[in-house]
């Protein structure tokens, strides 16, 4: 951390200016209020002084000389001129230089109206050319991949999409070729810059060189509304900038928050907003006609709901969703749930998550932050790059450019296995025992044990795969609370699904990360509520059994869709028919609500305002900038409308006015208001508890005693960042970048059964389903790869064991 | 007094000078031995800062002030020897890799020896097939007498050489961009600071010298670095290879002891221009260099400090003759030509204005001159090298940009009547 002997003091323009020693000039001066132009520096990036715009004149003993304030460090008592003759010479000269062979096709650039470019030649360009020879040309535009175009005509060379994706996303595919004039920037022979990250470049781009397919022409940047949110594409929280025309959201660009996203954004973060504007969203409340919905008013179908949920006692409800919803219709779902249907039955997860007090109240819990300090990194958990992308890219940056150890535990190679000092590949169901064996340094892991004492220690555990048991994450996080200065952050990835959990959209929790048997905390909530139901639900799995079974009649979806997120869609089906009742709220007609008998439209992302909670406990706020579309509406506006015709009340009148009764009444929330996120203090985002709020509960992690399965083969199911889920599946953009559906499968394990890459067999568990083979060194031997929900494997979900039956051609 | 040390081996042995048996026969290897079995690494050190020697790749910097920048407490460090030489007209490297290659590999190795590195590299320009032959051959020899490997003489000292080909690319020659090449990156200059001396090849503290000054090293340690700082002028002791080209009777590489001047080198070395033409211009010092003409230059002292006083430079000494039929515009184009072809591109003034002063040029060859061109020409060079001063100023990384300003500061300053006179006659004819 900089003190105050870090201080020095420069002359800038003949000022006396503060600065930190070792600090780049162009930042300290930018700090300082003096804007220096550039193009190839980015402060989230290596200076490389390439395009030479940032030259300034610093005096030496040899008298002044001409030098790039994007790599020159800040000294006590250095002497600078950003504006002498010499120093706007050198401007014009450089900016004659960049635009002799620029197109200066503004007019259908997308970049015209905010360009660098533009905006430095009209700030420091010399006013005319004198080039009169005919410009450099190239094809314009190439398809790099399948979002991005680029422009080589347009292009300065200022390498900031060749460095970011070497330097921040580690997926070098895009480089200078050829040299001198004819230097350009491209992909490799037959290699497109197939990159979950390739967006980035487009915004950082400071000429229109690199253009986003789904945005190219879409819009003009004066004509851009724009409003701040996070992105909600997993639980990372990523800070954006939703920009829309017409009511219509265009475009989305990553905005740098420090402590989340520091500038960067997926692909999928990026791009996902295509599926709000979708012609198969829904518009109208569906009433379900035998095997098909007719179009119902909100009063028919909110009488409908009213009348199904009162038939019954309440503890035959049951709800599952809300991990995409914001806190505020969280909040409002489980007060509907618990105080008006009186059912505990609740859960926000779908049984691919963790156990909620564990996710919700770990103690001591980790910021993503702490892994610019952290000495030693535990990853044992998903693979980043494929669940939580923008994590990756923090953890690749402490483990590549800030000297952390990083120990990488996954049945499969992972992104980040590259930048990791040890990684350590295990059979899924063998995790327990390989834990023991990590936590007792044994053979060929002591080095790996060894790694682990140097704190600060980061754990990040989470579910490798969803047919492993979800209680080895806390059973790892027990493990790795006892490491130096050790902290511990659960990874569960659905968009708001901390929120829905601090809400209390899981059997044991009640909304400010209470736990249900809290006798305190739950008479303090009676006298807001009302009575609760007594004792301690049922989670997703028991709910769905609890349907099957007739043990509960009724079910509520709200923006869950089991039939692809819950481990055994065979049980989801079943429970799906058997329910008495299903009402849901939704998007689209999904594989859940198409099985339900209401469905109740509800407005997306970017079509209201709310807080969220991300992976840390920082709570930032959404906002709307677009309408809900035809008749679709707030989830807690509806809630609450279903609530008044159960003759109750949830008191809601505004999203706002629930935030303040959050802030009132969840312990974790206390004095957390739209307002501070807004304007004041929390435009970073707030981690709850503030300090002097209150969290009833917090979690110690215990090792509850994991039982070690070996059965083959093993197998991991896990996500791909392009599954098949119902955003992604209405982004034109992005769905045809899923993945081909395969069954992975060790060399070995091939040659055993006689399998070549490419062959087919027939995979089967509660569904078969035929897959061609991937033959993965990268993964353990004895297991099985599976992706999960894709197309081809959404049948299987991720059962706990398969059996494999090679298809082989009739020799006839 | 000694006048030749490169060059007298293959003088001497034609057919063979480039053989470990003739090397041997000749004295070779001694030098060796004796720093290896009587002097300290220091030593080594001591007896090449004594002996003056300015490095020979281009910039002069004395080696032995360069090998004291190394940081002491940081291992490994490298030796990397230069012999990416590529500038038109420079071609010295070439016979004393070619046809003495084991002064260079025992140079190499008292070298390493002294600085405490155990793996050395040569980078060899990728147009230099034989040369490079010629030093892999060496090596082999060396490793299979015990020169090099493990434990060398029994003195314990360890060292091994690689031998790395360049790609084709001029700007390698610049000691950053060359050690960004061996470890596989584009071959772009890097930012200094750090100088490779402490964070060089590998991030390693790296000593990056030229093939003719490694291959002095053997002589200096065997006949001490006093008598080597004794022949030629102070401040620029020693021999030094010329590569004399162009309009002269005898071109090819001397070895000379600096200190003539250039009347005795073009005159009596080169033995004068062809036909008895009178001499129109020179460059002195590599095609980076200003030119020198006749009326003001042909008595100065051929040393680094007369010509560096005179605004020049002696670089790699290539020396290129041009006589009075020379037309200026056109050698002055070819060599920007040249620079803007090597530019790396990466820095946005070298990239994208050396091209443009080549195309300027061209049009003006061509018959498409305006008169606002000259006044275009210099304001460019200004662009590239602020003020258009002598050594210049750059608003790039490397010296490349600058470079190719010095033909056309040289033919405006010494020639701007024949310029002009291009310029007059095609006024009127449309841009080409």
């Amino acid at each position: 951390m900089a003190d105050a002997s870090d201080k020095v003091t420069i002359t800038l323009d003949g000022r006396q200016v503060e600065a930190t020693a070792g600090e780049l000039l162009i930042a300290a001066a930018e700090k300082a209020g003096t804007y220096i132009p550039h193009f190839c520096w980015h402060p989230r990036m290596k200076p490389v002084g390439m395009c030479r715009m940032c030259l300034v004149e610093v005096e030496t003993p040899r008298g002044k000389m001409l030098t790039t304030s994007c790599t020159m460090p800040v000294a006590d008592g250095m002497v600078v001129d950003t504006a002498s003759a010499v120093v706007e010479k050198a401007h014009e000269g450089i900016l004659e230089f960049l635009l002799i062979n620029h197109p200066l096709d503004c007019p259908v650039c997308d970049k015209g109206g905010e360009c660098p470019l533009q905006d430095q030649t009209l700030g420091y360009g010399p006013g005319e050319s004198r080039f009169v020879e005919e410009k450099r040309h190239h094809e314009k535009p190439i398809s790099i991949s399948d979002l991005v175009y680029l422009d080589r005509e347009r292009c300065i060379l200022c390498a900031r999409c060749t460095r970011f994706s070497e330097e921040i996303s580690g997926d070098p595919l895009i480089e200078f070729v050829e040299r001198g004039n004819h230097v350009e920037v491209n992909t490799f022979p037959d290699e497109p810059f197939v990159s979950y990250f390739s967006g980035n470049t487009v915004q950082i781009c400071p000429v229109g060189a690199l253009t986003a397919k789904p945005y190219r022409f879409r819009a003009r940047p004066w004509d851009l509304e724009a409003v701040e949110s996070v992105s909600l594409v997993d639980s990372v929280h990523s800070k954006v900038s939703v920009e829309s025309s017409q009511n219509e959201i265009v475009r989305i660009s990553g905005v740098d928050n420090d402590p989340t996203n520091q500038g960067w954004l997926s692909d999928k973060d990026r791009f996902i907003y295509e599926h709000i504007h979708s012609p198969r969203r829904l518009t109208v409340p569906l009433i379900r006609e035998g095997d098909t919905f007719r179009e119902a008013s909100w009063g028919e179908a909110v009488g409908l709901v009213a009348e199904r949920l009162g038939a019954v006692p309440g503890t035959a409800v049951a709800g599952i969703g809300g991990a995409r919803a914001t806190n505020e219709d969280a909040y409002a779902f489980s007060k509907f749930m618990r105080s008006i249907v009186v059912t505990p039955h609740l859960d926000a997860q779908l049984d691919d998550g963790l156990d909620p007090e564990f996710a919700a109240a770990v103690h001591p819990r980790a910021r993503i932050d702490d892994l610019e300090r952290a000495a030693t990194i535990l990853l044992w958990g998903p693979d980043l790059k494929e669940e939580f992308p923008v994590l990756y890219l923090r953890v690749r940056r402490a483990a590549a450019h800030l000297g952390a150890r990083l120990v990488v535990v996954h049945p499969r190679v992972t992104g980040l296995d590259l930048v990791a000092t040890h990684t350590v590949r295990y059979r899924p169901g063998e995790g327990p025992a390989t834990l023991k064996k990590l936590a007792a340094g044994d053979g060929d892991l002591a080095a790996v044990r060894a790694a682990l004492n140097e704190g600060p220690v980061v754990a990040l555990v989470g579910r490798p795969g969803l047919a492993e048991d979800p209680r080895l994450a806390e059973a790892v996080a027990a493990f790795a609370r006892d490491l130096p200065e050790a902290t511990i952050m659960p990874l569960v990835r659905r968009g708001n699904v901390f929120g829905a959990l601090d809400m209390g959209l899981a059997p044991t929790l009640l909304p400010g990360r209470v736990s249900v048997t809290d006798t305190a905390a739950r008479t303090a909530l009676e006298d807001e509520w009302g009575a609760l139901p007594e004792g301690v639900g049922g989670g997703a799995t028991e709910i769905l059994t609890g349907l099957v079974s007739g043990d509960r009649e009724v079910l509520v979806l709200f923006g869950a869709d089991p039939m692809r997120d819950h481990p055994d869609p065979t049980l989801v089906r079943s429970a799906l028919e058997a329910a008495g009742f299903v009402a849901a709220f939704d998007l689209f007609l999904t594989d859940s609500s198409r099985l339900a008998d209401v469905v109740l439209p509800v407005a997306a992302f970017g079509e209201v305002a709310g807080t969220v909670t991300n992976l840390e406990g920082r709570v930032q706020k959404v906002n709307q900038i677009v309408p809900p579309p035809g008749q679709a509406r707030a989830a807690w506006s509806i809630l609450d409308d279903i609530a008044t015709a159960m003759g109750g009340s949830l008191g809601a009148t505004g999203a706002e006015r629930l935030n303040k009764e959050i802030a009132r009444v969840a312990p974790a929330y206390r004095g957390v208001t739209w307002d501070m996120l807004d304007w004041g203090d929390g435009r970073e985002g707030i981690v709850v508890p503030l300090r002097g709020a209150d969290q009833p509960l917090r979690h110690i992690p215990v090792d509850t005693g994991v039982p070690t399965v070996t059965e083959r083969p093993a197998v991991h199911s896990a996500r791909v960042l392009y599954d098949d889920g119902a955003m992604l599946r209405n982004c034109p953009g992005l769905a045809g970048l899923a993945p081909r559906a395969a069954i992975h499968m060790h060399p070995r394990d091939a040659s055993i059964l006689a399998v070549r890459d490419g062959d087919r067999v027939l995979v089967s568990a509660g569904a078969s389903v035929e897959l061609p083979v991937v033959i993965d060194a990268g993964l353990a031997e004895g297991a099985v790869y599976v992706p999960f929900n894709l197309v081809e494997t959404a049948a299987l979900g991720a059962p706990r064991s398969i059996r494999i039956d090679v298809v082989r051609e009739d020799a006839s | 007094m000694t006048d030749r040390i490169l060059t007298v081996r293959m003088e001497a042995h034609p057919q063979d000078s480039h053989t470990l048996a003739t090397y041997e026969a000749t004295g070779g290897y001694r030098a060796l031995r004796t720093a290896l079995s009587s002097m300290t690494p220091d030593d080594v050190k001591a007896q090449v800062k004594a002996s003056n020697i300015r490095g020979r790749g281009g910039a002069g910097f004395p080696t032995g002030v360069k090998w004291g920048f190394l940081p002491e407490d940081l291992r490994p460090r490298y030796l990397v020897v230069n012999g990416d030489e590529s500038e038109p007209g420079t071609f010295k490297d070439r016979i004393l890799l070619e046809r003495d290659p084991h002064q260079l590999v025992e140079g190499i190795i008292i070298s390493s020896y002294g600085l405490d590195v155990h793996h050395a590299f040569v980078y060899i320009r990728g147009e230099y097939p034989k040369p490079a032959r010629r030093v892999q051959q060496a090596i082999d020899e060396a490793y299979a007498a015990g020169y090099l490997g493990s434990d060398i003489l029994g003195s314990g000292f360890s060292l091994d050489i690689t031998v790395h080909l360049g790609g084709g690319a001029y700007i390698c020659g610049e000691e950053t961009a060359l050690l960004n090449s061996l470890e596989g990156r584009r071959g772009e200059p890097r930012i200094k600071p750090p100088f490779p001396a402490v964070a060089g090849l590998y991030a390693k503290p790296t000593i990056v010298n030229n093939v003719e000054t490694i291959s002095n090293v053997p002589w200096i340690v065997a006949n001490g670095g006093a008598a080597y700082a004794a022949i030629g002028p102070e401040r620029s002791a020693g021999t030094r290879m010329f590569s004399l080209s162009g309009h002269v009777n005898r071109p090819g590489d001397y070895e000379i002891v600096m200190g003539m001047t250039w009347r005795e080198l073009i005159y009596g070395i080169g033995g004068g221009i062809p036909g008895d033409r009178a001499l129109k211009t020179w460059i002195p010092g590599g095609a980076s260099a200003p030119w020198f003409v006749p009326d003001e230059h042909l008595d100065t002292p051929v040393t680094i400090d007369d010509v560096g006083a005179n605004g020049s430079m002696l670089g790699s000494g290539a020396v290129i003759v041009m006589d009075e039929t020379t037309d200026v515009v056109a050698a002055a184009h070819r060599i920007v030509k040249f620079f803007a072809h090597e530019s790396c591109g990466q820095c946005t003034p070298c990239r994208e204005g050396t091209t443009w002063l080549e195309r300027i040029l061209w049009r003006i060859l061509n018959g498409a001159g305006r008169p606002s061109d000259l006044d275009l020409l210099l304001d460019v060079c200004d662009n590239i090298s602020p003020g258009l001063r002598w050594p210049p100023a750059m608003t790039t990384i490397c010296p490349l940009g600058p470079s190719a300003v010095s033909p056309i500061t040289s033919i405006m300053r010494h020639f701007r009547d024949e310029v002009e006179a291009k310029i007059r006659t095609s006024e009127g004819a449309s841009v080409g």
